[in-house]
């Protein structure tokens, strides 16, 4: 039975590795997306604004209370209509085809970034408001109080949420092998439907994902302690 | 955006919502009680019961649910005359069973988990006066562990039970047609992705909803001593 999981053309050994690598890669730049999109969601939490207040709570709101795979099915069959109408307004008439992985990476990005968005409100939320008026009296512009007295402390507080909303995003990358993209869901898939053997392929998958994510639990370890160098604990 | 067909598309996906609610059931019921089960295998003395407790939590946690439904609808399927031989066939045949299995056995890791939580927080001075009152173990167990541990645990457990709901749309992908495949097979037939996705989320947004305050007022029920006291009319008049 293990001569199925062989590398090179005999086996679908380097199939499933392939998918295990494009996994990673819809799964980092869901993420990093994300983070990019719950910095602004955050914001937008947190700001005067009560228009921004409600974009925002109605997206944390929709995106973490609809099942994933129905956003996943949004974007797979709304992205290219709507992409098409927003260009038809500026002029552009072509046909606007997007790749499933770039539907992917968004669908799953919107997903992440409203765990995101709720992880990084709460960060900001814990540091003390007398640190960024002491700032601002200093004379730091809003940027450098951003960057200099918030950010480091965000990523601190925020890592270990962070570390949660990662390892449903890499969870979540396997929805997207219904739109169809040949990540490590669907690269099992495909060798179970081709060899009537899924029992090894689906077994071999999920170890594979089990390293990536005990590899991710790990590395978040590590980046808590970098983060939290200088601080006594409790 | 067509008001007309999203009217006309609420009850054809509405028809789903009883199989969705039916998995969440099923799949919770199951799984609470295999959470219990686990929860206290992984607290243990006995090594080789909170490895194993431990060992399971992992697995499941650490891959994605879909695999785990593919797992127990085809992995499992290519053992057939095994499963005959056992007489478990009929069950592992039905769609069904598979997405109940695959949901009860998921919600048992994450719920043991929550529920090891709430065990731990119970004062060991209750466990104490319990045991000096005469109760056996079973009953400081079901009398004071398990109620002071539910209490606890009762917020997380909520957002468990969220994740249930929005977890049953994966039995789609092993055609059950709850709301989720019916939503997917009313797209691919009029392409009104926009509105047949805000008339199925709106479904999932209030059964949401509804859950969270069933939990805070399940919440606010079972911690009257947490309650402000009304205030005793003669401390009131003190000056």
């Amino acid at each position: 039975m293990l001569e199925l999981l062989a590398l090179g053309d005999t086996g679908w050994g380097d199939e499933l590795l392939r998918g295990a690598g494009m996994t990673v890669i819809v799964a980092v730049l869901s993420f990093v997306t994300g983070v990019a999109i719950g910095m602004t969601g955050a914001g937008a939490k947190l700001s005067g604004s009560l228009l921004l207040r409600a974009v925002a709570e109605i997206y944390t709101t929709v995106a973490r209370g609809v099942p994933e795979l129905l956003i996943i099915y949004l974007f797979a069959f709304g992205l290219n209509p709507i992409a098409q109408n927003i260009a038809a307004l500026v002029g552009y008439t072509e046909r606007i085809d997007f790749d499933p992985f770039t539907i992917g990476v968004v669908a799953v990005a919107t997903i992440s970034g409203a765990y995101s968005t709720e992880v990084l409100r709460g960060a900001i939320l814990t540091i003390p408001r007398g640190q960024i008026e002491a700032a601002r009296a200093v004379g730091m512009h809003r940027w450098l109080v951003f960057r200099r007295i918030m950010l480091p402390q965000v990523m601190r507080f925020a890592l270990p949420g962070l570390g949660n909303v990662w390892q449903l995003t890499l969870k979540d990358t396997a929805l997207v092998s219904v739109i169809p993209l040949t990540e490590l869901m669907r690269a099992a898939f495909r060798a179970s439907g081709s060899t009537r053997e899924p029992f090894i392929f689906l077994l071999a998958a999920y170890a594979l994902y089990l390293v990536m994510t005990s590899f991710s639990t790990v590395a978040f370890e590590r980046a808590e302690r970098h983060f939290g160098r200088g601080v006594r604990r409790a | 955006m067509d008001l007309e067909l999203m009217v006309r598309s609420a009850p054809a996906i509405a028809a789903g919502l009883p199989m969705t609610l039916g998995l969440v059931v099923l799949s919770l019921l199951i799984g609470f009680v295999l959470a219990v089960v686990i929860a206290q295998m992984r607290l243990s003395r006995y090594p080789v019961l909170s490895r194993f407790a431990a060992g399971y939590v992992f697995v499941i946690r650490g891959g994605p649910l879909l695999l785990q439904f593919y797992f127990i609808y085809y992995g499992l399927s290519q053992f057939r005359p095994f499963w005959e031989g056992i007489g478990a066939w009929p069950v592992l045949r039905e769609a069904f069973w598979c997405a109940v299995i695959a949901l009860a056995l998921n919600t048992a890791a994450y719920t043991s988990e929550i529920i090891r939580g709430g065990i731990l927080s119970v004062p060991h001075g209750s466990v104490e006066a319990a045991r000096a009152c005469g109760m056996s173990r079973l009953l400081v167990f079901r009398r004071i562990v398990l109620p002071i541990a539910f209490r606890q645990a009762l917020p997380a457990y909520g957002n468990e039970v969220i994740l249930m709901v929005k977890a049953t749309s994966l039995a789609s992908i092993i055609t059950i047609m709850e709301m989720t495949g019916i939503a997917k097979k009313l797209i691919s037939q009029t392409f009104a992705v926009y509105e047949v996705f805000i008339v199925a989320g709106a479904i999932y947004l209030l059964i949401n909803f509804l859950l969270t305050r069933v939990v805070k007022y399940a919440e606010w029920r079972l911690t009257p001593y947490l309650r402000e006291r009304p205030a005793p009319a003669s401390t009131a008049a003190a000056p």
